[in-house]
């Protein structure tokens, strides 16, 4: 392991895109060979006259169906499976809440792969074996707490699996072990300072953290340098979703100009979401993934519902895996309000421009008299006594809202610690409008 | 001249005033004037106390949106126009009074309050000899 190279896995990290796009293409045809072992995939492939030698050229893909959360729901629990159950090590199940859970199965092998692709993002960002990375995710069934367990121990790293919840031991294990990298998310990193600056802790002086991987709920460029002044840390944005196995599919390099989609593992697509067609690069579409390198449950052109772009194929960083920007909320959180599309990161970003403010944000959506509505309350972190200095920060917070949504919210200041504590993912939007049917 | 006063924000909501009092409660603070002014959404909760530093620290620690200052307290003599008189050495001297409440301490009319100019409301109290609240007092009346 030579600690001064920037690569992890310079043989696959540093191709040229006409190599990377020469492995995609070999990694394609096995895996949709392979796919034929799936029932799912078999019966799909066979209805459209669809046979493995017709994948030819990367741009083949297009030939090949969507698929979707429904159908992972259909075909629950291991409907989608390209390999006997017997030789499946473990599963990962969401909690479903709306219909059946999906459940996503890996063999040895995808669990050795997924631990390299972790390890890989980690390195990248500067960690090393002699660091120790703190894993605030909730384990179990949650894929970031394996995913990033297995990863950091790939990568050599002492880890401690803190697990969720509990500030003031995680705060303790921080200052106690010297963890020098944590992950969590973004609105617990938050939390986390309140509780280290109650207890007079600087975590500038009084910790080693210096690398913060964030993810798992959206946010916002704003809500990353606070966190990055807060604990004085540099702090990159991971991507991951279950059904590609967790984290570990994207990251952000140093640069933190977009996040580095690993096309050794996936094929990234970016399609309107209305179309199916693809979008140009720099155009806000749909990601779609196609999974290259799973044994046990290959993913043909996974519909993610998020919204990104492209923002380029070559990078400073020396890395020529496709950059993403960061997720523009999913399509399903999008809000449409009187006609009007919000996202709530964009909410978010307008409030976390004043110091004023707290982290902890909720979004409520409601009918009154035929006319919905929109109150946005916000935590205060710091207040004065004086009724004044209060009016005019909700006079002016909502103007700065209406200039970013072009409506005008009902913005109500609450004290702190009285909206819904996330510790696992935050609650920012609740829609209680009357539904016409 | 002046004491401490603890600013407690609070929700206009069922059970949050609650909340403060409960913690002040268990720590065994005496609350010996408050007041909060009716507002649509949120309100400010002035509190005149028993040991106000211990119970600051104490909503701090309990997660509550606090501020800790002072505010005047004069001691006036409890007859009818007495506070006028007094108001009145402020007012021409231009200072305005930004909020005021008032209690009884030992027979004599307390009036707390904030003006828009702390040096020139001292000097005020100062040249007219007015009798002010020490704090000590108030920690012995809640013992």
């Amino acid at each position: 392991m030579n600690y001064d190279s920037p690569y992890l896995h310079p043989d696959k990290e540093a191709l040229s895109r006409e190599e990377l796009e020469a492995l995609q293409l070999q990694r394609l045809q096995k895996t949709v060979k392979h796919c034929m072992n799936s029932p799912f995939y078999k019966k799909r492939f066979e209805e459209m006259g669809l046979k493995p030698e017709d994948i030819k050229t990367l741009d083949d893909v297009r030939k090949l169906p969507f698929t979707t959360k429904q159908d992972l729901r259909d075909t629950y629990p291991f409907g989608i499976a390209s390999v006997p159950l017997s030789e499946c090590v473990r599963l990962h199940s969401s909690s479903g809440t709306t219909g059946n859970p999906t459940v996503i199965l890996h063999t040895q092998k995808d669990l050795d792969e997924w631990a390299n692709a972790v390890a890989r993002c980690l390195w990248m960002v500067g960690l090393r074996p002699d660091d120790v990375f703190q894993n605030s995710s909730g384990y179990g069934m949650f894929t970031g707490g394996l995913g990033f367990q297995y990863g950091a121990e790939r990568l050599g790293m002492l880890t401690v699996p803190a697990a969720a919840g509990n500030t003031l031991r995680q705060i303790k294990f921080i200052t106690d072990f010297g963890t020098t990298a944590l992950h969590a998310v973004p609105s617990y990193v938050t939390r986390l300072y309140e509780v280290m600056h109650e207890k007079g802790i600087d975590p500038r002086k009084d910790t080693k953290l210096r690398v913060l991987a964030i993810g798992a709920e959206p946010h916002s460029e704003e809500q990353r340098q606070r966190i990055e002044q807060m604990l004085g840390v540099k702090a990159y944005n991971s991507f991951g979703m279950s059904e590609m196995c967790g984290p570990g599919v994207a990251f952000e390099c140093k640069e933190q100009n977009g996040l580095h989609f690993w096309e050794d593992y996936y094929i990234v697509e970016i399609v309107n979401p209305d179309t199916l067609e693809p979008v140009p690069d720099g155009e806000i579409g749909e990601l779609v993934l196609t999974t290259l390198n799973r044994e046990a449950m290959p993913l043909i052109r996974y519909r993610t519902r998020d919204l990104t772009r492209v923002l380029g194929r070559t990078c400073p960083c020396g890395r020529n895996h496709v950059r993403l920007d960061r997720m523009r909320g999913r399509s399903d959180d999008m809000i449409v309000l009187r006609g009007v599309n919000i996202f709530p990161i964009q909410i978010e970003k307008i409030l976390m421009q004043y110091p004023e403010l707290g982290s902890n944000y909720l979004i409520t959506l409601t009918t009154d008299d035929d006319n919905d509505n929109m109150t946005v309350e916000v935590e205060i972190a710091e207040f004065a006594d004086d009724y004044g200095m209060l009016q005019n920060l909700t006079k002016q917070v909502t103007r700065a809202l209406k200039d970013e949504i072009l409506l005008t919210p009902h913005v109500k200041l609450v004290p702190k610690g009285s909206l819904p504590v996330s510790e696992g993912k935050a609650v920012r939007v609740v829609d209680k409008r009357k539904v016409y049917q | 001249m002046t004491i401490h006063q603890l600013s407690v924000f609070i929700e206009n909501k069922s059970g949050t005033l609650l909340q403060v009092l409960q913690s002040l409660k268990e720590a065994n603070i005496q609350i010996i004037a408050s007041t909060i002014a009716d507002t649509q959404e949120y309100g400010i909760y002035r509190i005149i106390c028993s040991q106000p530093a211990k119970a600051y620290l104490l909503l701090k620690e309990d997660g509550i949106n606090v501020v800790l200052s002072e505010v005047f307290a004069i001691e006036l003599d409890n007859y009818p126009g007495r506070a006028a008189q007094a108001i009145q050495l402020f007012s021409s001297s231009g200072i305005s009074i930004n909020y005021m409440y008032s209690f009884l301490l030992h027979g004599k009319g307390i009036l707390v309050f904030r003006t828009n100019d702390s040096e020139k409301t001292r000097e005020v109290i100062a040249n007219n000899h007015l009798s002010f609240v020490e704090e000590e007092q108030l920690n012995e009346i809640a013992e």
